[in-house]
This record gives C-alpha cells, sequence and structure tokens, in this order.
C-alpha cells in the first residue's frame, strides 16, 4: 500500500465513523418505538408498605409515571391530565390503573405521597421503594432520572428525569409511551380504543 | 351582619374580576396570572402568567416576589433528549411585541417556603421586577391542584 492509498483508506475509516456516530445518535429514539415488546417489572412498596409487583396489577391497563411530589410544573400537570382521563373513562375507569412511582422516596415519603396523589385522584396508587428498588424499576421501564445538585433548589437538590407517562398492557407488556404534554383526550383516546 | 356578607360579596367579586384583566406597567402588561393549590406548605407552588410588551425595546422578567413564599425564584422546565430538568432562570426575556407565558412545561414561577399552604378559592399578590418597566403586582388566585390553566385564557 502506498501512502495515497493509506490516505484513503484512512478517510474511508473516518466517513465510517461518522456515519456511525450520527446513526447511534439518530437512530436509538425511533428504534425504540418501534421496538419489539418488552415487559417491564418493579417490587415496590406501597404507603401501606404492601409491596407491588408487576402481577398484582395482570388484567388491567397501568398507567405509569415517575416522578416526585417536589415538583412544582411537570408533575401535578401530568398527574391532572391522569385525573381527567381517569373521570372522563366512566365505567372503563376500573380496568385501568394510574400508578406513580417515586423518584425521590425519602423525601416523597417524610412529606406524605398518599394525601398528594389523593389530592389528584383517589384511583393513582403511590409506590416508593428504596433507591436499589427504585433504580430497577426505572432501568426496566428503560427511563432515566438523576438527582442534580441545585442550591436554588427545596433542600438543595433537585430531580430530573423522563416525563413521559407510560401504558403497560393486561399482559405486562409495554406498549408506549404518551411524551410529556399529550392532552388528556388523546390519552383517553388512545385507551378507549384499547378498552 | 347582613350588611357585612354584602360588604364582603363586594369585596371579593371584583378582585375574582380583576384576575382576568391586565395589569399595566411602561409597555408591559400583565394578566392571567394562577397558581395551583397545595397540599401542605412543605412543597413548593407553582406561578403562572401572561407577560405582553407592546413596546419597541426589548425587556426583561427578572425577579418575582411574594408574601406567600420566603424563597420564590423563576425556573425553566426543559425536555431535552427526553428528559425533563428544571433549571433556574436568571430571567426571562420578554422581546419587543410578543407575549411570552409563564405556563406549564415551560417558565413558570417556584415559590419556595410557602408560608401557608394555597388553598383553591384563596389569592396572594405577586410583584414582578422588569429590568426596563420596573415593579408590578398582580393578585394571583390559586386554583385547583388539577387546574392546567387560566379559566380566563379559556373565556377568551
Amino acid at each position: 500500500m502506498n501512502l495515497r492509498q493509506i490516505r484513503i483508506a484512512l478517510w474511508i475509516a473516518v466517513a465510517a465513523a461518522l456515519v456511525g456516530v450520527a446513526a447511534m445518535r439518530l437512530l436509538p429514539r425511533d428504534a425504540e418505538v418501534s421496538e419489539a415488546a418488552f415487559r417491564p417489572a418493579f417490587s415496590l412498596p406501597d404507603i401501606a408498605g404492601q409491596v407491588r409487583s408487576m402481577e398484582d396489577f395482570r388484567g388491567r391497563y397501568l398507567l405509569v409515571f415517575f416522578g416526585f411530589t417536589n415538583c412544582p410544573d411537570v408533575c401535578p400537570t401530568t398527574m391532572s391530565e391522569v385525573a381527567e382521563v381517569m373521570d372522563d373513562l366512566g365505567p372503563d375507569a376500573d380496568r385501568v390503573q394510574p400508578l406513580f412511582i417515586s423518584i425521590d422516596p425519602e423525601r416523597d415519603l417524610a412529606l406524605g405521597l398518599d394525601d398528594y396523589l389523593a389530592a389528584f385522584h383517589p384511583s393513582i396508587l403511590g409506590l416508593a421503594g428504596d433507591a436499589e428498588a427504585t433504580r430497577a424499576a426505572a432501568a426496566s421501564f428503560r427511563i432515566f432520572y438523576e438527582r442534580e445538585e441545585d442550591a436554588a433548589a427545596p433542600d438543595g437538590y433537585t430531580m430530573s428525569h423522563s416525563p413521559a407517562l407510560y401504558l403497560v398492557g393486561p399482559d405486562g407488556d409495554w406498549l408506549r409511551q404518551f411524551t410529556y404534554g399529550t392532552p388528556a383526550p388523546d390519552i383517553l383516546k388512545d385507551l378507549q380504543e384499547r378498552l | 351582619m347582613k350588611h357585612m356578607a354584602l360588604a364582603l360579596a363586594v369585596l371579593t367579586v371584583p378582585s375574582a374580576a380583576l384576575a382576568c384583566e391586565a395589569v399595566t406597567i411602561g409597555d408591559i402588561s400583565v394578566r392571567h396570572p394562577w397558581s395551583r393549590a397545595t397540599i401542605g406548605a412543605a412543597r413548593p407552588a407553582v406561578f403562572y402568567v401572561e407577560i405582553t410588551n407592546a413596546g419597541a425595546t426589548d425587556d426583561a422578567l427578572t425577579g418575582i416576589a411574594t408574601p406567600a413564599a420566603g424563597m420564590p425564584m423563576l425556573h425553566e422546565t426543559v425536555v431535552r433528549d427526553g428528559v425533563a430538568s428544571m433549571p433556574h432562570a436568571a430571567s426571562v426575556p420578554v422581546p419587543a411585541g410578543e407575549t411570552v407565558r409563564l405556563a406549564p412545561g415551560g417558565y413558570h414561577g417556584m415559590l419556595m417556603g410557602l408560608t401557608a399552604a394555597l388553598a383553591e378559592g384563596e389569592s396572594f399578590p405577586v410583584t414582578l421586577t422588569f429590568e426596563t418597566a420596573g415593579e408590578v403586582t398582580v393578585e394571583v388566585p390559586v386554583l385547583s391542584i388539577r387546574a392546567e390553566k387560566s379559566p380566563c385564557a379559556a373565556a377568551e
């Protein structure tokens, strides 16, 4: 191989690497939607201390949100949407179980999770486990959350998190996500088509 | 007693109506403020509002103050790559000729250190400070914890 051929080969390698990087950046989010069904799993206590897992909800649709109650904007907005959906489902509401999985369990338990969720809708079940069980639950839903130190936040930290609502089917399959800001009527329509 | 009730009714009705009207200072008008009821006082409350700059020069909302909270701040919900975070916003730009909304999923006032729980039906004052226009105070109605927008915005 002469120098020129080496140079061409290197440029081809660079181009291939760039295409690869671009594909990695662009593809995963689209691929996620068409990905084969997977089954999230969790084992987390409710406020009464009873450990709940996916099997407890077989036969029902689950609307799952990962959030924290010290969140003034995203979480109340999404819980309001969920409440509206549950009200508007009417008699079908008992086939849908909304879950709020705390990503800030220690503080949420100290502040009171049940009162908070009941203020939105009595059907919303709050789950708050230890750090390890919470990590495992989030990983099984393939979502992200993280504690961020922030002097301008209450107690000096806030949580960043995937703010979508996740729909799980009666057999435990992950079905889809409703991105943050999906209007309640759109979520309702999707559910009614499945019920 | 009857007179007192009447006086109270007269006092409360106009203030409720005022919430739907714009309060103006210089080129800036502020309207449709609202907040959500809170469960207890330990969690932060929220403040939403619409700001219009009718002038030809840009302005910015640089701060909020209220007797209802010890530490009111401006924040912005940012959803990037599917992850929501809520950084502190040093100021909210209000460009010339534009309307900017502090609304769910975007800029909002975060009211930390509440002096008391916010109950639906109550109201509290918030003073907004603008870089150029100065200060303006609005009375903020506390809506249901499930509220998603100002009833005034819906009525228009």
